[in-house]
């Protein structure tokens, strides 16, 4: 059974995101990238069923610019065995990147989508959702256990209410949450072969995929500084200050 | 606790991503492809990826980068701003300063025909080049120590990953790997943790005068376009530092780079001797002075950083060369003082002892001699020349303050060539210059203001540096008594003022009994700039690497 494990170059979780001064998007250059947090938790799982036997084959997806070769490495240094790289720089919107895995998906004839429940950057949580309605399978978001067995699989999902089990028939899709694993450390040994694996390139139009821009964005604006406090000196004066505001 | 380890063999491993260490690799793969031959080259690098722990002014000269790629510019090396005007300052007081004339300027600071650059981002280019050029580059894992068997350094030591607090491995623990070579090139920077131990075990500077070092701390700032002069250059002495005395000397850089962006930054030498004196107080006091407030007023501040100089230059300098291995750039300290540049000098350095390397190799050595040819090519070189004209300039300053001897050094750098008939020499080492708290007056830095200064925490947030919490503390105190027991009261714990991150605390209320109070070290706020290891009065401080990736992410610096 073969697995497909999208995984996104992002902004690194470290840096401190700055707004460009234009408002037109954030910093991107010269800044530290590296892959989505959530895509390390999916290929985690995804190598993780490997090693218990459940999957025979892992085959790591993303789409971006030529960089992107690098957000694959790391995932071929984690246990992919091979992989996809959709070249295609500039914006590329969930609906879009949906579109374009759920033609890989069928391609590839993979039981299994695993991805991160959304990527740090435009916080999204739509592709994985979009790529089981696009090809009408079961879907099993926020995942923070997975067990598969045969063409079934049991999964925990992580609810505002607690956690809640449900078990999907394969194909299925399957959005990790924080608490599923803790991604393993890169071996230096890993990273060396991984240079060696096999990338194929493909495009949206190989994919026959058409971008669409379901959504545009208008401003980016960095949150509101905190306002320097006042100090009171006796309750009076608090409670003056409090009235003044008209919070009492 | 035996561990079994992977073993790579290459002919030769190159220890830190630096302009120093990747100027290296890219020769060796250079002499290899004109020779028809292999060779292995392998960059490991402490730094989450190249340049993330790169900080540097910086003013770069292309003296070296035109001998390694002449054709740099059609391969897109970021060198987009040349150096458009040149001003000098003396500070004389918060408010007042005098702008030198021009024929006054020593000519090693001049910088016609230099760059504005972020060596963080040259860094980045070259690594691409290396790898164009079939160099394995490995950012994210540190050297943890050099192998050395039977008196041979044979390469280095990975360090572990998934060791919690306690020295206990956790379920991820995943063991460092050796990678062994024919050579080593350790080329860590200033007060490489390995180069410091190499230099101690094989004596390496048994000869020189102690090394001298100072903390440069930089801040990018993005400004107003129209206050933004692309390739200004601004370069100042004094004030908050001293103009006459020499208790505490060191300059200022303030440089308008791209996208309207302004590097600021204060280099305050080591050698300082009120343990009171904060370098990082100092720096946020310094952007007050109108000359500096009037390019970053209306300014947003981007990022952050901090890491030691390494300014000894020639008199300094230890024997480059121990059986298997070589040290290259800052790790020996190959720094030019006199034009407070050492991009160009380390990418030298770098390039030379490739050379050396590749063609003992091509000759039939199997590895793990003593390379005499480095310091033969080094001696012969113009980077020696210009070390060698250099060899007086921060000695005067030591001894005379920035203004006396910044008379003398000019007329030493613009009269005779850098070539004074005599050398002179400052033996002192940094650690050794404190004078006692009990002797010195307590200095009271005034409030950041929020716009100009800012605190420590905030600025060391703009560092981006992260540490695995739950992993063995890399700052090792040989002796934990001392702190509290000898530094806080001799010298009123300097760590606490001079560590530009807030590392190091004396945690307990004022005028607590000594027996209450506890040094604290917050290693994951560490930026690696080393300056503990230089500064600590009892030399009780090692800096070792912690896991590999963690510390800063430098973007631009």
């Amino acid at each position: 059974m073969k697995a497909l494990v999208s995984v996104k170059r992002v902004v690194d979780y470290n840096v401190r995101i700055q707004v460009k001064s234009d408002g037109s998007g954030v910093v991107t250059d010269g800044v530290k990238h590296s892959m989505n947090p959530f895509d390390e938790i999916a290929m985690e799982e995804a190598v993780r069923l490997k090693e218990k036997g459940k999957i025979t084959e892992i085959v790591a997806v993303t789409i971006g610019g030529d960089k992107s070769e690098e957000t694959l490495r790391t995932a071929l240094a984690f246990g992919a065995d091979r992989a996809i790289h959709i070249k295609e720089g500039g914006e590329v919107q969930p609906l879009t990147a949906a579109k374009a895995f759920a033609a890989v998906l069928k391609k590839e004839g993979a039981q299994l989508f695993i991805a991160g429940k959304q990527a740090i950057d435009d916080d999204a949580n739509q592709t994985g959702q979009m790529v089981a309605a696009l090809l009408d399978i079961a879907q099993a978001t926020f995942a923070s256990k997975v067990e598969v067995d045969g063409n079934k699989a049991v999964v925990t999902r992580e609810v505002d209410a607690g956690l809640e089990t449900i078990e999907v028939d394969l194909p299925a899709v399957i959005t990790t949450d924080l608490r599923l694993n803790e991604p393993r450390y890169l071996k230096l040994p890993d990273i060396m072969k991984a240079k060696k694996k096999p990338i194929d390139a493909t495009t949206f139009a190989d994919l026959g995929v058409t971008p669409g821009a379901g959504f545009k964005v208008t401003k980016t604006a960095p949150p509101p500084t905190r306002s320097k406090g006042i100090v009171v000196k006796t309750v009076d004066e608090l409670v003056a200050a409090l009235k003044a505001k008209g919070l009492l | 606790m035996s561990v079994e380890r992977d073993v790579m063999e290459y002919d030769v491993v190159v220890v830190g991503a630096g302009p120093a260490g990747l100027a290296a690799a890219c020769r060796l793969k250079q002499k290899a492809a004109e020779a028809g031959k292999e060779l292995n080259v392998c960059v490991v690098e402490k730094g989450s990826e190249v340049g993330a722990h790169i900080l540097s002014g910086a003013v770069f000269e292309p003296r070296a980068l035109n001998e390694l790629f002449p054709d740099w510019k059609a391969r897109g090396a970021p060198l987009n701003v040349p150096v458009a005007g040149d001003e000098i300052y003396f500070f004389r007081s918060p408010e007042a300063a005098f702008k030198m004339p021009n024929v006054f300027v020593p000519k090693t600071m001049h910088n016609e025909g230099n760059y504005v650059i972020s060596l963080g981002n040259l860094c980045r280019w070259l690594a691409k080049q290396a790898e164009d050029l079939g160099v394995e580059i490995y950012p994210g894992f540190a050297a943890q120590h050099a192998i050395v068997e039977d008196g041979i350094v044979k390469g280095v030591q990975i360090g572990d990953m998934g060791i919690n607090r306690e020295g206990e491995h956790k379920d991820d623990f995943a063991p460092g790997m050796e990678l062994r070579a024919k050579y080593t090139l350790f080329a860590e920077g200033c007060r490489g943790h390995l180069g410091k131990q190499l230099i101690a075990q094989y004596q390496l500077d048994k000869d020189a005068d102690p090394q001298h070092y100072a903390i440069g701390i930089k801040e990018i700032w993005t400004v107003p376009p129209e206050q933004h002069k692309p390739g200004l250059v601004v370069h100042g002495a004094g004030w908050p530092l001293n103009l006459l005395g020499t208790d505490a000397l060191g300059g200022s850089f303030l440089y308008h780079f791209e996208n309207s962006q302004v590097v600021v930054g204060l280099i305050v030498d080591l050698s300082y001797t009120n343990p009171y004196l904060s370098p990082f107080d100092e720096f946020q006091r310094f952007k007050h002075h109108p000359v500096i407030r009037k390019h970053l007023e209306g300014g947003t501040r981007v990022s952050y950083g901090a890491r030691a100089i390494v300014k000894g230059g020639l008199n300094s300098l230890p024997k480059l060369a121990f059986p298997g291995g070589v040290l290259i750039g800052d790790d020996a300290g190959m720094l030019n003082f006199a034009k407070i540049k050492g991009s160009h000098t380390a990418m030298k350095s770098g390039m030379l002892a490739a050379e050396a390397v590749a063609e003992a190799i091509f000759a039939g050595d199997e590895g793990g001699k003593v390379l005499n040819g480095y310091a033969d090519k080094f001696k012969a070189s113009w980077l020696h020349d210009e070390l060698y004209r250099s060899r007086n300039f921060g000695v005067f300053l030591h001894k005379f303050g920035s203004l006396i001897g910044g008379a003398i050094n000019y007329v030493e750098q613009n009269w005779f060539g850098g070539k004074f008939p005599f050398t002179v020499h400052d033996l002192k080492p940094d650690y050794k210059t404190l004078k006692l708290a009990s002797e010195s007056q307590k200095i009271e830095y005034p409030k950041p203001d929020g716009k100009l200064s800012f605190d420590k925490l905030s600025s060391v947030f703009l560092s981006s540096t992260n540490h695995e919490e739950d992993q063995p503390v890399h700052l090792q105190l040989k002796d934990p008594s001392i702190p509290i027991g000898k530094n806080l009261p001799l010298y009123a714990e300097p760590a606490q003022r001079y560590c530009p991150a807030g590392v190091y605390e004396v945690v307990g209320d004022e005028g607590a009994k000594p027996s209450e109070k506890r040094f604290q070290i917050n290693a994951q706020n560490c930026v690696h700039c080393k300056t503990c290891d230089i500064k600590d009065p009892a030399q009780n401080i090692n800096w070792v690497a912690p896991e590999g990736g963690g510390g800063p992410n430098y973007a631009n610096m």
